[in-house]
């Protein structure tokens, strides 16, 4: 078990220092930077601001420097915000959080409910919907399902906020605020959930399906218990069981926000942060941001093997 | 499905001499294939969308390269059934258009993918020991990196190259492939390393065949039908990609039509609120044309490949 880990440990570190080795490069390699792109600055300014951000040194020794303040944990300075990277990201990953865990919530319960449902009634017209559903739901381009519902519910028909946080202006507090932002998540999240709820229904479709078909069934049934209790005590569990798997790879997305989602409703997440700053090359910020994903998919591949093992002792590590 | 249609195809001749023809496992999957109605159906929505794109814009009085001021922003009407777009183009005719587009990037991404993946995921699972280790290192690297930044990088570097706006769906499609290999490597590759264990693999080294034949004859048919499952849902997912990267003016760009680039309209605060039948149609083709994809799909893994569900 231990020698596992140190194996392991070592192998993630192999691939987080390539990984952040490809990131930097990619990012020298995209064209423009941010004082180029700034037209006020005079060239000696411009050539004084490369000398002091060290950006007129060569690649490699760019990529040490990122590289050992990185593992410090200092991601650099935000250039167009002047402040630290990681306090910017402190400051925006909980809006992204929110939005996250609430429709990653919504997300699990329907499909919970509704994969239970369905696999009970396999072959059903309830079970053909929901199939038809999901398809729909894994098919709809997640940018376009947030224009139209903006379109359809916040411009047509007025019933929701199209974007941002809180209203303009407002300075809401307290109790106010909370149901102010809640009205304003409430349409980012629905298409979250809309986008993650269809292959989700049909792993716990499936899962319980097999589960069904099992020996152990058939012997709770053949004892006489009631179809409930073979259902919730007996099917449900060990359908659900495989599933904390999936815990660790939902861990990027918690955290990571959404690019498009965030984008597009204009929410002040950790996803728009990025949006704004692809824009305005702010490299320390774009790095940070994407090495940060790299390290959280990293942990929750490690975690979902480690959860797999304790949900199934027959796994070895 | 061309494999399994040509087969079948020559297996309905035969049936017709012969009552009790032998029956091929493709000739069974067909004759399961076209029982789901639900999979004929996306099959046929499809096949549809293709003819329509590709045969449709012949059928249109307009072309798309002709700018009319005096036809600016007309709403549908009995002329033009979707109305016209800002420079006065009639939009269906550009659907269709920009249709022919996307579902060539979706496929052809989807070949490259599926080649790139398939070649190195049997290389890897084949041959085993270093070049194994080296090509599943480099799927993993690539598995860490979010792909949706990686695009935008790719997508910003090509603006700076100046690539001709011709030129950039192939890119696009490449682009699209980078990303996707790895997870098709690693199914293919895990694929392989079950079929190495079963009886038939150690029968044939038994029999002391040579590499080339274990590999052609004996490995690679049996990993057929999982890569017609794979290369079938992957156009959904190439579609859906491409329409993001052209949305956000890093994919295919104007005046090349993809059904991604002209919601780009829907970033004009006015064409959004006041001229949806600009960027609605195309959301609804894709949406369409994708669903009907992953349904047919889905059926074809139920009929060809039935362990592998999720």
């Amino acid at each position: 078990m231990s020698t596992y880990f140190v194996k392991r440990l070592t192998y993630m570190a192999i691939i987080l220092l390539a990984a952040s080795f490809l990131i930097f490069s990619l990012y020298a390699m995209t064209p423009g930077d941010f004082i180029t792109g700034n037209i006020k600055l005079t060239p000696e300014r411009k050539a004084e601001l490369r000398e002091i951000y060290g950006l007129n040194k060569p690649l490699i020794e760019r990529y040490l420097t990122w590289m050992k303040n990185a593992v410090h944990g200092d991601f650099g300075y935000s250039l167009a915000q002047q402040k630290p990277v990681l306090t910017l990201f402190n400051q925006y990953i909980w809006n992204s959080f929110l939005l996250a865990i609430v429709s990653t919530f919504l997300t699990w319960l329907i499909a919970v409910v509704v994969g239970v449902i369905a696999a009970y009634k396999q072959y059903s017209w309830f079970d053909t919907l929901v199939m038809v559903l999901i398809f729909a739901a894994m098919s709809i381009p997640s940018f376009f399902i947030g224009l139209f519902l903006i379109k359809v519910l916040a411009v047509d028909l007025k019933w929701l906020p199209p974007g941002g946080m809180i209203t303009t202006g407002s300075n809401a507090q307290g109790f106010a605020y909370v149901k102010e932002v809640i009205h304003h998540m409430t349409l980012p999240v629905i298409v979250m959930t809309l986008l993650g709820v269809g292959s989700l229904t049909r792993y716990f479709r499936s899962n319980m399906i097999d589960v069904i078909k099992q020996d152990y069934i058939r012997t709770a049934r053949a004892k006489g218990l009631t179809e409930r209790k073979v259902l919730f005590t007996h099917a449900l569990r060990n359908a659900l069981l495989p599933a904390i798997t999936l815990v660790g790879f939902e861990l990027p997305a918690l955290f990571g926000g959404s690019l498009i989602i965030e984008k597009i409703f204009n929410w002040p997440g950790i996803g728009q942060l990025y949006m704004q700053s692809f824009g305005l090359r702010d490299y320390p910020l774009l790095m940070g941001f994407t090495m940060f994903i790299a390290v959280l998919t990293v942990i929750g591949t490690l975690l979902s093997d480690i959860l797999y093992h304790l949900a199934d002792p027959r796994v070895k590590l | 499905m061309t494999v399994a249609g040509g087969e079948t195809a020559q297996g309905i001749s035969v049936n017709k001499n012969q009552p009790h023809a032998r029956s091929s496992l493709w000739r069974q999957s067909f004759r399961r294939l076209v029982r789901n109605k639900l999979a004929i159906t996306g099959f046929a929505v499809v096949v549809i969308m293709f003819l329509a794109c590709f045969i449709g814009p012949f059928f249109s009085p307009y072309t798309d390269n002709k700018i009319n001021m005096a036809l600016m922003n007309h709403a549908p009407s009995a002329k033009h059934w979707l109305g016209t777009d800002t420079l006065g183009r009639d939009v269906m005719t550009r659907v269709l258009l920009a249709g022919r587009i996307s579902l060539t990037v979706g496929l052809a991404s989807m070949v490259l993918s599926v080649f790139i993946g398939t070649l190195l995921g049997i290389i890897a699972g084949y041959y085993r020991g270093v070049v194994d280790q080296l090509i599943m290192r480099l799927a993993d690297l690539l598995l860490t990196v979010p792909s949706l930044p990686l695009l935008f990088i790719i997508g910003a570097l090509l603006s700076e190259w100046k690539v001709p706006p011709d030129y950039r769906m192939y890119i696009v499609m490449l682009m699209l492939s980078v990303v996707s290999w790895p997870g098709l490597a690693r199914m293919i590759r895990g694929q392989l390393l079950s079929l190495r264990e079963r009886e038939f693999m150690q029968a044939t080294i038994v029999l002391g065949l040579s590499d080339k034949r274990k590999l052609f004859r004996h490995l690679l048919p049996n990993l057929v039908p999982l890569i017609i499952v794979i290369a079938t849902l992957n156009i959904g997912g190439a579609i859906l990609s491409e329409s993001v990267l052209s949305f956000f003016g890093l994919g295919v760009m104007p005046p090349t039509p993809t059904w991604g680039n002209m919601i780009d309209a829907a970033n004009n605060m006015i064409d959004f609120q006041e001229r949806p039948w600009l960027w609605l149609p195309p959301g609804f083709s894709i949406f369409a044309t994708v669903i009907a994809i992953n349904i047919f799909g889905d059926g074809l893994r139920d009929v060809l490949d039935p362990k592998q569900k999720r």
